[in-house]
């Protein structure tokens, strides 16, 4: 199943992926698969491992068991466990990304705007001044802020703007797989509505994919193309995502589906 | 060598397994050029912040035939070269100078000396805060990773911001280098427009952190680069007249503040160099020549 390009090898594999804190269990057996340029939801109440999930996938949190697989630039699927931080690290300024919710764990405040989105490039060891700058102009610009805010320190931005900045930030290096921890969390809705429709954009011009972990169903339903529903820790639901939200078969998805007020 | 002090110390006046113990983190820092060794800093006769790293380097290097020079900001007779320099007449009876050419080791805060330094000199810097990234990653833990992994694009991220505030890479000391093409070193306050003698040098540079318990080192003829960008390469202060007193260009000069109308002098930092110069002969435009007698030489 792969409804968004005609590659049929996934980009990142888990398998068996649980998580325990202490006796408690954050995520417990999940499996999942993402596919190149397509869009993957989790959704689920608070406390339901969603972030858990997403902190495993991104190799900030060591699984307790299971494992994670990617396939690299050269088409090689590899263990994830087997990367040295060097690669892992190189991975994650590279070819991925993740957008957080609160925008003040994803930016550096107290650097300018472009001093935020060059910060990648100066990573990979791009060394020329003008060259970070003006792509850091045109990555503002398609993140709908003004150039002459580029040197401004996102302090001085709103919220939806500093959400902007850290999706520019983040999308720089053009990366093929994107973390998003409730990426329009705290913004007003027509806020929202315009960052999910820049999100929705940028990510099918790049061809990323995408694994977004939200509460709001209808930011699954505009965005995603597949859905996982979580609950206390497990999968108990996915496939596409107007065929669950529409048809919903278990027992919880109804109970969420229900719940959504006009949705 | 004088008479015995008052009082007696051990050489140098750290005991000798504590100079045992800075010796190995010194061979250890100039075995990895430019990683910062951690070592069991002692308390020193001084406050912090006074060069008790530089003196605990200096200590441990010290042999009873080594002349010693201590400078501060260039000046041989300001309160902090003088009262180092006075500890080691004290605690270690060594000869001392102000000559940098005689000297064997030299201790230095905020400058290295004008003269080129030879292959029998040892440079020993007193370091405030030795970690080039403190002040963009405020965790030991994570520069710690930074500096294994060569992950050095923040240090890039702060030069950029330097640019576009101030149109100019804006540091003007303790500019950050890359040490033998791996570890991001920074040389301590001096200012930048000392950074290049570090490079290739013939001298062996050693650095000494006190309070932060660190000691690095740049072994002799290696490879010391600033770091910059393509289009905004590393360059060092220019001074648009010569020193008042001597006449030397090329210098790096002190702003000397004459009277309460605005009248001021640019002279040498390095008071040394100055003095030879001005007993060579050479004077500036409110230089007097010095009487030879003054300079050293045998009357005529």
């Amino acid at each position: 199943m792969n409804p968004a390009s005609g590659q049929d090898a996934p980009l990142l594999v888990a398998q068996g992926l649980t998580r325990l804190y202490g006796t408690r269990i954050g995520c417990a057996d999940v499996e999942l698969e993402v596919y190149p340029g397509e869009i993957l939801a989790v959704v689920g109440e608070s406390g339901s491992g969603k972030s858990t999930l997403l902190s495993l996938l991104s190799t900030e949190l060591a699984p307790s068991s299971g494992r994670i697989s990617y396939r690299g630039t050269d088409g090689v699927m590899r263990d994830l466990a087997a990367f040295t931080e060097a690669e892992r690290r190189l991975l994650l300024r590279t070819q991925w990304g993740f957008v957080r919710q609160n925008p003040e764990q994803g930016l550096r405040m107290a650097v300018s705007a472009g001093g935020n989105v060059g910060e990648r490039l100066m990573a990979v060891g791009r060394r020329h001044y003008g060259d970070i700058r003006s792509e850091a102009t045109d990555w503002l610009g398609r993140v709908e802020i003004a150039a002459d805010r580029i040197d401004d320190d996102p302090r001085s931005f709103s919220g939806g703007m500093r959400q902007r900045l850290q999706i520019a930030r983040n999308l720089v290096t053009r990366p093929r797989l994107v973390f998003m921890d409730e990426p329009t969390g705290g913004l007003d809705v027509s806020v929202q509505a315009r960052l999910l429709d820049l999100i929705r954009s940028l990510v099918s011009d790049l061809g990323a994919a995408v694994i977004i972990v939200t509460h709001d169903l209808a930011v699954a339903r505009l965005l995603s193309h597949r859905i996982m529903v979580m609950r206390h820790g497990s999968v108990i639901e996915h496939g596409l995502t107007d065929q669950v939200l529409d048809d919903p078969a278990h027992p919880y998805t109804q109970l969420l589906v229900a719940s959504v007020l006009a949705a | 060598m004088s008479e015995m002090p008052a009082i007696t110390y051990n050489f140098a006046y750290l005991d000798e397994q504590t100079k045992r113990m800075i010796r190995r983190a010194i061979l250890k820092a100039i075995a990895v050029p430019g990683y910062q060794v951690p070592f069991a800093s002692r308390e020193m006769p001084m406050p912090y912040g006074w060069g008790t790293g530089g003196v605990q380097v200096t200590a441990a290097i010290l042999g009873t035939d080594d002349v010693l020079k201590v400078i501060d900001q260039g000046s041989d007779d300001t309160t902090n070269a003088v009262a180092i320099r006075s500890f080691f007449q004290a605690t270690a009876g060594v000869a001392t100078t102000t000559r940098t050419q005689d000297a064997t080791v030299i201790q230095t805060r905020h400058r290295i000396p004008e003269a080129a330094l030879s292959d029998r000199q040892v440079l020993v810097y007193q370091v405030p805060i030795p970690e080039p990234l403190r002040f963009l990653e405020p965790r030991e833990s994570e520069t710690r990773r930074l500096h294994g992994l060569a992950d050095y694009g923040l240090m890039h991220v702060k030069l950029y911001e330097d640019i576009s505030r101030h149109g100019h890479i804006a540091t003007t000391y303790a500019y950050p280098v890359s040490v033998a093409g791996r570890y991001v070193m920074d040389p301590s306050p001096i200012p930048k427009f000392d950074n290049p003698k570090m490079n290739e040098s013939a001298a062996l540079q050693l650095f000494g952190a006190g309070r932060e318990q660190r000691i690095y080192a740049i072994p002799p003829h290696t490879r010391v680069v600033s770091l910059d960008f393509e289009d905004h390469p590393f360059e060092v202060q220019r001074f648009a007249k010569p020193c008042a007193l001597c006449g030397a260009r090329g210098v790096y000069l002190d702003e000397v503040i004459l009277d309460d109308r605005g009248g001021r002098m640019f002279v040498c930092s390095d008071t040394d160099f100055c003095e030879t110069r001005r007993a060579d002969g050479h004077v500036g435009e409110l230089g007097v020549a010095v009487p030879s007698a003054l300079a050293g030489k045998d009357a005529a």
